[in-house]
């Protein structure tokens, strides 16, 4: 049921970039669309009462098996963030020049380039 | 034996090590980008006919990351090389006069360059996320590089359109791994073998596929493609236009179709016919442009159709020709796109109706742009010719004629996009010819002849690679498409 939530997010991300005219709400349809992603990322590795996945001394490597939550999803989300972050600094730095340029936030416009 | 870990840390190292010395040095950014982009040249002909996997820090296959040459990779790393390589030499010159900053050209050209040949050698779908991701974002920067108006525009509407691309591919990349349990490509490939199919598997196979195709501008989601290329500084529309559209889409595509998740009936269709559409709509849209790049970049959108035709009939025959069509479109649209470059650097202008008559004043570029255009247009002993021939013929063998009257149609249409172009630049002249400007102009400077002459000479030479094909640079990379899921999965997993 959550997995459908999160791709419910995903459409209202999409939503967003396809229908909206603002460039900063653009930029922020994308983030929702990256955030609900790496939230399914998240929620692939989640378990109910889970433990960190380190084996401490005297730890049976059943009861571990049976209860750590699975590490590597976690591992990719904090890759996904940072890539994220990247992108984001670009749009925004790209969303400044734009608003110097053109005196509006107005995607329709600028249309400089057509055909 | 080449260690495969330096397609990746010569480029990423040099990259961060040009901005901290060349704040003293103005020579410094030049010679380290030449030299770089020379030394991974090298680097990847000796790659030839070799295959070989690396396991990274030594952890074993579905465990670890593995680095992955085979056939098909190394003729990727070849062009990939290749056309870096001209385009610094042209760089050189070119950045000079019309812009401003040369370190932070070259840092973010050699991360995409870095990020392409990742890319190509991954055999991890998560690290090929990251590394596409990495190509992706320099080349965003590169496209608004110019900082105008237009530029940025492009620069933006490329940045979401990729975005949303990178986003799919992202959420295909978590469902499979939610489904499998694994993110090795070829581990990956293993379970779906094993598992029935169901309706998630065709979800995600979906996703997957209009991520790539985004990244590769097919014709639903090309929208981004003719304006982002235009806007680039010219070594960079040749290099997004030659290489990155098929680094980071097509070879990709067909990494997943042929090796992930095996070919069949339906997967031939929708790519032939996605195929059949872009060359069509792409070339009748480049017909009706006046701007030169712009007409480029769109004429790229018609050759990616034919390539996707070839590799959707899935014939041996015919992923020979699509092949070999990306080999030579590499090359032939990067001269092309350099041409215009250089034609720029003189005139000034991308207008078709404001130039005429460069055979007299230019010619080592009018030579290079006759090449360029023959051989994409499908004159005899150019390459272009045998790919397409190749192309068409594969198509009537694996029953499909109507699709090869459309390859024919297209062709025609391209010839007539090429007569126009040397009609109106080279040996004609154009409405708003400005005489004054024309008697002023010159040839341009070596550096930037060298790559022209280079690229011509192998646009006329590169129909001789078909000559012993099963020896060759496209006998291993057949091999490995044609071996499909299970012979790649025995290779990496090694059972």
């Amino acid at each position: 049921m959550i997995y459908y939530l999160c791709f419910v997010l995903f459409l209202i991300g999409l939503y967003g970039v396809t229908c909206k005219k603002n460039i900063v709400k653009i930029i922020l349809g994308l983030c929702i669309m990256e955030y609900s992603v790496n939230l399914f990322l998240i929620l692939l590795g989640y378990r109910k009462n889970g433990i960190p996945p380190i084996i401490n001394k005297g730890m049976e490597i059943n009861e571990f098996y049976n209860k750590a939550v699975d590490p590597l999803p976690q591992a990719l989300v904090l890759t996904s963030i940072v890539i994220g972050l990247g992108i984001l600094s670009l749009m925004v730095a790209i969303a400044i020049r734009l608003y110097q340029r053109y005196g509006t936030f107005d995607i329709t416009e600028m249309k400089k380039l057509k055909g | 034996m080449v260690n495969l870990p330096l397609f990746i840390i010569i480029p990423l190292g040099v990259a961060f090590f040009i901005p901290m010395v060349s704040r003293k040095f103005k020579w410094v950014p030049d010679i380290l980008g030449n030299l770089t982009t020379f030394i991974l040249l090298l680097l990847s002909l000796m790659t030839l006919n070799r295959e070989y996997v690396y396991h990274i820090g030594g952890w074993r296959a579905p465990f670890g990351i593995v680095l992955v040459l085979d056939g098909l990779s190394c003729l990727l790393l070849i062009i990939i090389n290749l056309i870096s390589f001209m385009a610094t030499l042209f760089s050189i010159e070119y950045i000079e006069k019309r812009f401003t900053s040369k370190l932070r050209y070259y840092s973010l050209f050699l991360l995409m360059v870095g990020g392409m040949n990742g890319t190509v050698l991954s055999g991890d779908l998560f690290n090929l996320f990251v590394f596409m991701e990495i190509a992706s974002i320099a080349s965003y920067a590169l496209v608004g590089f110019g900082c105008g108006s237009s530029e940025l525009e492009a620069s933006f509407k490329y940045l979401v359109m990729g975005n949303v691309g990178s986003l799919f591919i992202l959420y295909a990349i978590a469902l499979i791994y939610g489904k499998t349990g694994s993110l090795n490509i070829a581990d990956v490939a293993r379970i779906l073998k094993e598992i029935p199919y169901d309706n998630l598997i065709g979800f995600v196979f979906v996703l997957i596929l209009t991520g790539f195709m985004i990244k590769a501008a097919l014709v639903p989601f090309h929208s981004w493609l003719p304006d982002a290329h235009p806007s680039a500084p010219a070594p960079i529309s040749a290099m997004l236009s030659g290489v990155v559209i098929k680094a980071i889409g097509v070879y990709v595509i067909i990494r997943i179709v042929y090796n992930l998740f095996g070919f069949n009936q339906i997967i031939s269709n929708l790519i032939v016919y996605m195929g059949v559409i872009s060359m069509i709509i792409g070339v009748t849209l480049a017909l009706l442009q006046w701007d030169l790049k712009r007409l480029l970049a769109y004429s790229s959108i018609s050759q990616i159709g034919y390539v996707f035709i070839g590799i959707g009939l899935g014939s041996p025959f015919g992923i020979l020709g699509g092949l070999f069509h990306l080999f030579n479109h590499s090359l032939f649209k990067s001269l092309l796109f350099l041409d215009s470059g250089s034609i720029e650097y003189q005139t000034g202008t991308r207008d078709l109706n404001k130039m005429g008559l460069l055979y007299k004043k230019m010619p080592i570029t009018s030579f290079s742009t006759l090449c360029g255009a023959l051989s994409i247009s499908g004159i005899p002993p150019f390459n272009g010719f045998w790919s397409k021939l190749i192309i068409i013929l594969a198509a009537i063998k694996s029953g499909r004629p109507i699709v090869g009257l459309w390859i024919v149609i297209g062709s025609i249409l391209g010839l007539s996009l090429f007569t126009k172009v040397l009609r109106y630049s080279i040996y004609g002249k154009g409405e708003k010819f400005e005489k004054e400007k024309w008697e002023n102009l010159k040839e341009v400077p070596e550096t930037m002849c060298i790559p022209l002459i280079i690229l011509s000479i192998l646009c006329i030479f590169t129909g001789l690679l078909l000559i012993g094909m099963e020896n060759g640079i496209f006998g291993p990379v057949i091999d490995v498409l044609n071996g499909g899921v299970l012979k790649y999965i025995n290779k990496i997993i090694g059972v």
